[in-house]
């Protein structure tokens, strides 16, 4: 017990230690938490009404935003897999990173959705034994047991091992081994299922197609190593703990043709709407071209098609990939604001035109809305950071309980003489 | 839905689920529960409410404090008796509606009368349940210049391979476009048809089966209702349904006291709260007492019918029999029990 309080202790304080620009990113992502609170405190009390979202267009910039945490949380495992069924050496100690960063924006995710959710007081409605859980009727309650399970998976597999770490000892393989190949297949599972909560809707002509999972896990696939790449480069320039070139490129080729198969998800899809170009291909249509001149979203979809069709092109060159501090940085960059921004203003907003009795619209987010978002992307990067942060320090052997020892050896010499 | 009636059947469930209730930690829960508040009778009414069950798995003693409850804030909120009803689902009875789009004028006299009567808030934004689509009819731009033109342009195979033709693209009849927010001096306005819709019922709702929690179901007279008190705002239903039959309370209602009609019914016009989902119940606190809904009662041409579909002598059943009768969207498979007819 004695050993699990100084665990946490040293785990924490090592987390919140660092120089002045790990304090200035943390002051920088308090300013977005500060603000957002405010925001959060307006749309608890006011309702819904502060943000976008209309009778038209129900789902709003949480709803977007939490689908994006789900692709970097199902793509962490893309950094587990290597190191547990490759066996590859070079990825043995990052695969932990890997759970922390599912970790991290699972739970971005499902505070995500709770901002989505009307009257987030009765979400104790939902918990089965007291409430009444549509279970397995309704895909949102699929999505709810997934993410929940998701979370506590990579909860327990990254502390049990730090903590194993951290007082020295073995891991039991019988636990953790079937442990981590559980977390690994759920990874995808997560997505599978939010996008089966997108594809059940057969009045969302944009959805209901049998190519959106393939579509998602793509897009996890390019989206979560981008992250993971800018997350490792910046682990790797700033901390002790090393990660091997090879670990990036390994990164890179699996950006390069989860791009590849998007691209040809997005082929198969506008090919089967656009060619006998039905009633079923108007959202499209609508996201390409506009309506009778209302185009807003006619720039955002091609500047992301070109931006996807780009970075592939670019990551397809070697000296692009191995360009560690300049080029590749730059393309993961873009591939995550491209995936990002595509979530709303490609899947989301233009799908709800024309609506079923064919209405066309556009979406406007508010203020409180995009601070509401910024708030829970703030919150989930403090919480990365830290556990990031505590995380490396149990990896490079600098937050040990032997390390703690001779302090406690120091104390007692002090009484004893 | 066996789950459900497990549930009711034993007991012991519920008891579980109240003392547990009444175990969590209330102090955490009160701050967001607190936050529609009003006096401190209204705030407690507020609070009790929130520990609420589902209407349909509470025992009989806890519907009738629930009704009270709901009585008593109603009446103290708006100043006027308020009663809510709890009448229980007609015996034997389907309720079917059909609508004659050849009669009806668009003059929307429905869509004001089911606000009146159901409780909607009343500005910033009305909320509307029913909505009437307005389409040109006969218009048509064939041409005889386009005769030749089309995709492909005119090749060695001559004009025989036109692939599309110049004429294509060119709506026809009542199949173009529809409109919702007209405003013409006078109705119906020439050429144009109308097409009001409202909650279908459908008989398999996709709404339903969306809903996470079960607060929508179809209740045994073949309507499907909300406990509002019971939904968490997550608009599943709203995106599921394919007829736009779902309005959400985005911010508090304004509901001012003078236009509430204190008549109400648990499931059917009682007064909505903030972040929860509304549509039409066919009226449900008149049909249940044998009324007509408001909708049809307002209606100038006569355009409504209504009546249990389990009755051959009842003006629905009558109109499927002789009519031709359709369904809205019917190769979705949801089966409305609200038909469209030329009479």
């Amino acid at each position: 017990m004695q050993k699990l309080v100084s665990f946490v202790i040293d785990f924490w304080s090592y987390a919140f230690k660092g120089g002045p620009k790990y304090y200035s990113w943390l002051l920088f992502l308090s300013v977005f938490i500060l603000v957002g609170l405010y925001t959060t405190y307006l749309q608890l009390t006011e309702g819904l009404i502060l943000i976008g979202a209309t009778d038209q267009i129900t789902w709003e910039l949480y709803i977007s935003n939490f689908i994006f945490t789900a692709h970097v949380a199902a793509a962490a495992v893309l950094v587990v897999i290597p190191a547990y069924m490759y066996k590859r050496k070079d990825m043995k100690d990052l695969a932990v990173l890997g759970e922390i960063i599912a970790l991290g924006f699972v739970t971005t995710g499902m505070v995500l959705v709770v901002y989505h959710v009307g009257r987030p007081d009765r979400l104790w409605h939902m918990i089965p034994s007291l409430g009444y859980f549509n279970f397995p009727n309704s895909m949102l309650t699929f999505d709810v047991v997934v993410l929940t399970v998701y979370m506590i998976l990579n909860l327990i597999a990254a502390y049990y091992l730090f903590y194993k770490r951290y007082v020295g000892e073995p891991l039991n393989k019988i636990f953790y081994t079937p442990l981590i190949y559980v977390a690994v297949a759920w990874g995808p599972l997560i997505h599978i299922i939010t996008a089966a909560v997108l594809s059940s809707n057969a009045r969302m002509h944009a959805w209901s197609t049998a190519v959106l999972p393939f579509a998602f896990l793509s897009m996890a696939g390019a989206s979560g190593p981008a992250v993971i790449i800018i997350i490792f480069l910046i682990i790797r320039k700033y901390t002790k703990l090393q990660i091997a070139d090879s670990v990036i490129d390994l990164l890179s080729q699996i950006i390069l043709w989860s791009l590849g198969i998007l691209m040809l998800v997005f082929a198969a899809e506008f090919f089967t709407a656009l060619y006998p170009s039905t009633e079923h291909a108007a959202s499209l249509k609508y996201s390409m071209f506009g309506h009778n001149g209302l185009n807003a979203y006619v720039p955002w979809f091609w500047s992301i098609m070109i931006l996807i069709a780009g970075s592939f092109i670019a990551l397809l060159n070697p000296k692009i990939r191995k360009s560690y501090d300049r080029f590749l940085p730059a393309v993961c960059a873009v591939i995550f604001l491209v995936i990002l921004l595509e979530k709303p203003y490609f899947l989301v907003f233009p799908a709800f035109s024309p609506s079923p009795l064919g209405e066309y619209t556009v979406y406007y987010p508010t203020f409180v809305e995009v601070s509401n978002v910024l708030f829970c992307w703030a919150y989930g990067f403090l919480v990365l950071t830290l556990t990031l942060k505590g995380a490396i320090g149990i990896l490079t052997g600098e937050v040990t309980y032997t390390n703690r020892v001779p302090v406690s050896k120091e104390a007692a010499y002090a009484i004893s003489p | 839905m066996s789950d459900e009636t497990k549930e009711r059947e034993t007991g012991d469930v519920d008891e579980a689920r109240r003392d547990l209730l009444k175990h969590m930690g209330i102090a955490s829960m009160a701050g967001a529960v607190a936050l529609t508040a009003g006096s401190a009778d209204a705030e407690a009414a507020v609070f009790q409410e929130w520990f609420q069950s589902h209407y349909e798995l509470m025992s009989e003693e806890e519907k009738q404090e629930c009704i009270e409850r709901l009585e008593t804030r109603y009446t103290e909120e708006y100043g006027k008796k308020t009663t809510v009803s709890n009448a229980p689902a007609l015996k034997d009875v389907l309720f079917g509606y059909a609508l004659d789009i050849q009669k009806c004028i668009g003059c929307r006299t429905c869509v004001h009368a089911c606000v009146k009567e159901n409780n909607q808030t009343r500005y910033d934004p009305e909320i509307q349940w029913i909505k009437v689509l307005k389409m040109e009819k006969g218009n048509f731009s064939f041409s005889e210049e386009k005769l030749d033109k089309g995709y492909p342009e005119t090749d060695r195979l001559g004009n025989f391979g036109i692939q599309v033709g110049g004429n294509a693209y060119s709506p026809v009849g009542v199949s173009g476009e529809t409109e919702r927010y007209y405003e013409p001096e006078k109705v119906p306005e020439k050429d144009s048809f109308y097409f009001p819709v409202q909650c279908q019922q459908c008989e398999k709702p996709p709404c339903v089966k969306a809903c996470p929690v079960r607060a929508t179901f179809r209740e045994p007279n073949g309507v499907v209702v909300i406990d509002y008190n019971w939904c968490i705002g997550c608009r599943m239903c709203q995106l599921a349904c394919p007829y736009e039959a779902r309005r959400f309370n985005w911010g508090e209602p304004n509901l001012p006291p003078e236009d509430m009609n204190p008549k109400t019914h648990y499931y059917g016009n009682r007064p909505r709260m903030m972040g929860v989902m509304e549509k039409c119940t066919f009226c449900l606190q008149r049909t249940r007492e044998g009324r007509a809904p408001a909708c049809l009662e307002a209606c100038p041409v006569g355009a409504r019918k209504f009546g249990n579909l389990l009755d051959p002598e009842s003006d629905v059943r009558k109109i499927l029999a002789t009519k031709k009768v359709f369904r809205f969207k019917e190769d979705l498979n949801t089966y409305p029990k609200f038909f469209y007819f030329m009479g």
